[in-house]
């Protein structure tokens, strides 16, 4: 492989890793907070991506989804919080999951009745930079997607930092009765903070529209991605979040072009279970394991 | 026992008789047989264990095309198959393909049971929703590789051999197969929870730390559950090729988000961990997604998700959970339960 194109590889890898990241943050909010592991999270991602493709559709600039999608979700996750998860949220872990999984399996045949189960994408009207006599090329929309992933990822660690919300939301996740005892409404903050990750979703979404292309059934790797990006990184761990994150989104690249684009989905899964092997036999060998 | 004698003499009348009463229906009730076979093999795992696997597709899709496979092998062309599946030509006598589906099926178990093996003493040293979540992507990962081999027809799949006349009716056969393979699972599994292995994988469901203290080698039984619960569903997935006639990667040999996800929904509705609750929730929800096909057209899938939800939120205990809450003393044990309740209560 020529260095031009590796570079131009790991450049597009780290450039839509950060979208990977952005989802990545959410779901170890709610996973830390919440003990709950979303896997409808892909399929907020993919929603994101229809607003964005709707917006498109009927005149507006899809870039303006990042403001849109953020606010729909918002919406839809509370909605979801009261409708299921604050039923789960004290239950067995496995209980959520199923219930999660359910909720990801009805948003993605309701997206496939609503929009069509076709391939879409939001035409964000962008140019191309090209280095190295075209072998390197970088789609400005990638860099811009990079950049307001990053955006709302800061946002929200400063959100979390400062604000009174945040704050709240913190002290939940270090422990949630202590919480409740002084005074926080737990419901109100597990809520809030649902509602918070299906918005970064939705955000990071708009951007994969506009960037790829979405279809109804995408949503469940983009789960994996957080997942696995997650479990490499360590729950609460920001600059590891967008380490592993933009390092899958460079691997990922790679493989697709070394495997073949037929195996890039099952590199990503297949990478999931290297990860969690690798990481059991580490924690194996210190009679510890993956719990 | 003459309750026992009854219900057991019950079941095997149904098994018999179903298929002739409502012979339109013979396809649907092979499903709901080998409904029945998913919900039990999940049990032994997911209920029994408590790791709650939810790649146990893998062995299904594994048996499947290991059969179909053989069954190309042994008697056709393989360039030539493709061509002229829907021919005439193409129909086996009975004896070759019940002879190349036993053969199929066992090369199926014992590649299912040998991938058992390997991925449990791998997977298996994890605990909790990390081995339901690596086995989820292992599901997917298998799924999406076998859509890239083309030797098994890639992602657009193959055809299964056809069903020769001189064995009457498909639906018939294979209704009567999946209802012995069920009966055979039911019969094994309830053996095999009353003998010493029941007991630990009781005990490594209840605390994995303390059983593994007791001087119980944890793993080890993990995996042997495991290779149980493969061993099952390798016969279901050999002969679901065959009812289908159409083997796809995704759709029909790995389809985690369909059969993948039900079995353990199946369980999860009758009352995980106990003996009949698979049964019952498999024939509740086969019923039900039956249902659901016949008045939602389109909408069915929908309302799959919402029953998902509903299922988990409003019935964690199941079916027969509920029924052994209501009425403790038909299950025996609980009494002594209750009564000291009683007595803590006074004191």
């Amino acid at each position: 492989m020529a260095p031009p194109l590796a570079l131009q590889l790991v450049v597009n890898g780290f450039l839509v890793g950060a979208i990977f990241a952005l989802c990545a943050y959410g779901m170890a909010l709610v996973w830390g907070v919440m003990n709950i592991i979303n896997i409808a999270q892909g399929e907020f991602v993919i929603l994101g991506g229809f607003i964005a493709v709707v917006l498109a559709e009927s005149g507006i600039h899809p870039l303006s989804a990042i403001f849109v999608a953020p606010i729909v979700l918002f919406c839809l996750g509370l909605v979801i919080y009261y409708a299921v998860i604050r039923y789960v949220v004290d239950k067995d872990i496995f209980v959520s999951l199923l219930a999660t999984f359910g909720i990801s399996i009805l948003l993605q045949q309701l997206m496939n009745q609503i929009f069509g189960a076709d391939i879409r994408r939001a035409p964000h009207g962008l140019g191309t930079w090209s280095y190295f006599d075209g072998i390197v090329t970088i789609e400005q929309i990638k860099l811009v997607s990079a950049v307001v992933a990053i955006t709302v990822a800061i946002t929200l660690v400063m959100f979390l930092k400062r604000s009174r919300l945040g704050q709240a939301i913190r002290a939940t996740a270090q422990n949630a009765r202590a919480a409740r005892i002084m005074g926080i409404d737990t419901g109100l903050v597990y809520a809030a903070t649902y509602a918070l990750n299906a918005a970064v979703c939705g955000a990071g979404g708009a951007l994969v529209a506009m960037v790829w292309s979405i279809e109804p059934y995408l949503g469940l790797i983009f789960t994996i991605r957080s997942f696995m990006i997650v479990v490499t990184a360590g729950l609460g761990n920001l600059a590891g979040v967008v380490v592993a994150g933009t390092g899958l989104g460079a691997l990922e690249n790679m493989a697709g072009f070394i495997l073949g684009t037929e195996f890039q989905i099952a590199f990503v899964f297949g990478l999931l279970i290297v990860i969690l092997v690798g990481r059991s036999t580490l924690l194996g060998r210190k009679r510890l394991y993956l719990k | 026992m003459i309750r026992n004698f009854l219900l057991y003499s019950g079941v095997v009348l149904i098994g018999i008789f179903l298929p002739l009463v409502f012979p339109t229906y013979q396809t649907q009730i092979a499903y709901m047989w080998l409904m029945v076979v998913f919900a039990l093999t999940w049990d032994v795992v997911g209920g029994r264990m408590g790791s709650n696997s939810s790649g146990n597709i893998v062995f299904f899709g594994i048996g499947m095309y290991a059969a179909a496979m053989v069954q190309k092998e042994l008697y056709f062309d393989i360039g030539e198959f493709e061509v002229i599946a829907d021919a005439a030509t193409t129909r086996l006598t009975s004896a070759q393909y019940l002879g190349g589906l036993a053969l199929g099926m066992g090369l199926g178990m014992v590649l299912c049971v040998t991938a058992a093996l390997a991925l449990g003493s791998v997977l298996l040293s994890m605990r909790g929703h990390y081995f339901a979540i690596c086995t989820l992507g292992l599901g997917v990962a298998v799924g999406e590789a076998a859509g890239g081999i083309e030797y098994i027809g890639a992602g657009s799949g193959m055809t299964a051999p056809l069903f020769p006349d001189a064995l009457g009716d498909k639906g018939l056969f294979f209704s009567y197969f999946y209802f012995s393979l069920a009966a055979v699972t039911f019969l094994c599994l309830h053996w095999l929870y009353s003998t010493r292995f029941g007991l630990a994988i009781n005990a490594i469901r209840d605390d994995e730390d303390k059983a593994e203290a007791m001087g119980l080698p944890t793993t080890r039984y993990k995996t042997i559950a495991w290779c149980i619960s493969a061993f099952f569903l390798s016969f279901a997935g050999a002969a679901f090729g065959h009812l289908n006639l159409f083997i796809d990667p995704l759709d029909v040999a790995f389809p985690g988000a369909t059969f993948g996800v039900w079995m353990v929904l199946m369980a999860i509705l009758g009352g995980k961990g106990t003996m009949w609750g698979p049964v019952v929730g498999a024939v509740v929800f086969h019923i039900t997604q039956e249902f659901f096909w016949i008045t939602l057209f389109g909408w069915q899938r929908v309302a799959m998700g919402v029953l998902i939800v509903v299922i988990v939120v409003a019935f964690p205990l199941g079916i027969l959970g509920w029924v052994r809450e209501r009425w403790p003393e038909s299950f025996g044990e609980t009494i002594t339960a209750a009564a000291t309740d009683d007595e803590g209560s006074e004191a």
